[in-house]
């Protein structure tokens, strides 16, 4: 563990008890600000964000740009809960690692993609077991209190790959 | 058999996600990765061949023209036989120049596009051999719904 002080910034080869993350692409302000007010309401619990290209800062949670694929899997696996925007690396990283994610999908009106994809994602993806949303950001911090104490239930695992049928559909492309 | 070379290309975030799942597929066949971050290479066998290209978005659209001179250059040292992406929008210039040197190409469209097909997609239909969705509801003859990456 590194010294008290230079917890605020991101410390590699640290878990988090929170680890919330916007994705690599595009920035997603509303998910950072909502969840650093979480952290500052709640400063013994250790948070940490991967910010991507955001514009805000958080002040109270750690904080990390970008972090490499491996250390990104291993905070997903080891965070008691993983926060995040409605992409699909998000959610296929965590049924990979069978944690529990709660979602704040990205909006077009707002400028947060080009399209309302996610709001999509969260209707037909998303109503798994172990994989949650909220719709609005003032709703994100209540969720997280709620999975916190609840222990949120966790996604059923699944294989590595994908579905059978369209390996061996792709399969048969590829040999043409 | 005679060695089958892919090049399998997709974006960062889910795009590649995916694109790994798919993985299986490529068996027996010599595979060249392409996707935005270097580190990925984390992601595959020890000594698998990664390309990287810059990315690009309809945010940053000058970018792309630099994508996909990057990516031209990819296929032109790859010569694949076949070109399979999952997106985003950069390697559509993969599925142009690979099928402009005599590949197959498919485009396997996302599976966060569950109402409509996503934009790139739709144009990767004007020149892909082949353009698959994920979702059963959104298959048309032209665009059918082979099964999903989950």
């Amino acid at each position: 563990m590194a010294a008290a002080g230079d917890t605020r910034d991101a410390v590699l080869g640290f878990g988090a008890v929170i680890f919330v993350s916007v994705g690599s692409m595009m920035p997603f302000d509303r998910l950072v600000r909502a969840a650093d007010e979480w952290a500052a309401a709640h400063p013994a619990t250790d948070v940490l964000i991967q910010l991507g290209n955001g514009k805000h800062l958080p002040a109270h949670a750690r904080q990390v740009r970008l972090m490499p694929p491996g250390e990104y899997r291993r905070l997903v696996e080891t965070a008691e809960l993983f926060v995040a925007h409605a992409g699909m690396g998000s959610i296929i990283s965590a049924i990979q690692a069978g944690r529990p994610l709660l979602m704040l999908p990205r909006r077009a009106d707002l400028g947060e993609h080009n399209n309302d994809h996610q709001l999509a994602t969260v209707r037909n993806v998303a109503n798994r077991p172990g994989l949650h949303h909220v719709e609005r950001e003032d709703q994100l911090g209540g969720a997280i209190d709620r999975l916190l104490a609840g222990g949120g239930e966790a996604p059923a695992p699944i294989s590595p790959y994908a579905s059978p049928e369209l390996i061996a559909a792709v399969r048969g492309f590829v040999q043409g | 058999m005679a060695e089958r070379r892919v090049l399998a290309i997709a974006s960062g975030g889910g795009h590649w996600v995916q694109l790994l799942r798919l993985a299986p597929a490529f068996e027996g066949c010599t595979v060249s990765f392409a996707t935005v971050h270097a580190d990925s290479a984390a992601d595959l066998a020890p000594g698998a061949r990664l390309f990287t290209f810059r990315d690009a978005s309809r945010k940053d659209w000058w970018n792309f023209f630099k994508s996909g001179l990057q990516i031209a250059g990819i296929v032109l040292c790859v010569r694949p036989h076949v070109v399979v992406t999952t997106g985003a929008m950069p390697p559509l210039a993969a599925l142009l120049v690979g099928r402009l040197t005599g590949a197959r190409t498919l485009w396997v469209d996302s599976v966060a596009n569950s109402e409509e097909l996503s934009g790139s997609g739709r144009i990767a239909r004007r020149f892909a051999h082949q353009v698959i969705t994920q979702w059963p509801q959104l298959a048309t003859p032209e665009t059918p719904c082979w099964g999903s990456v989950l």
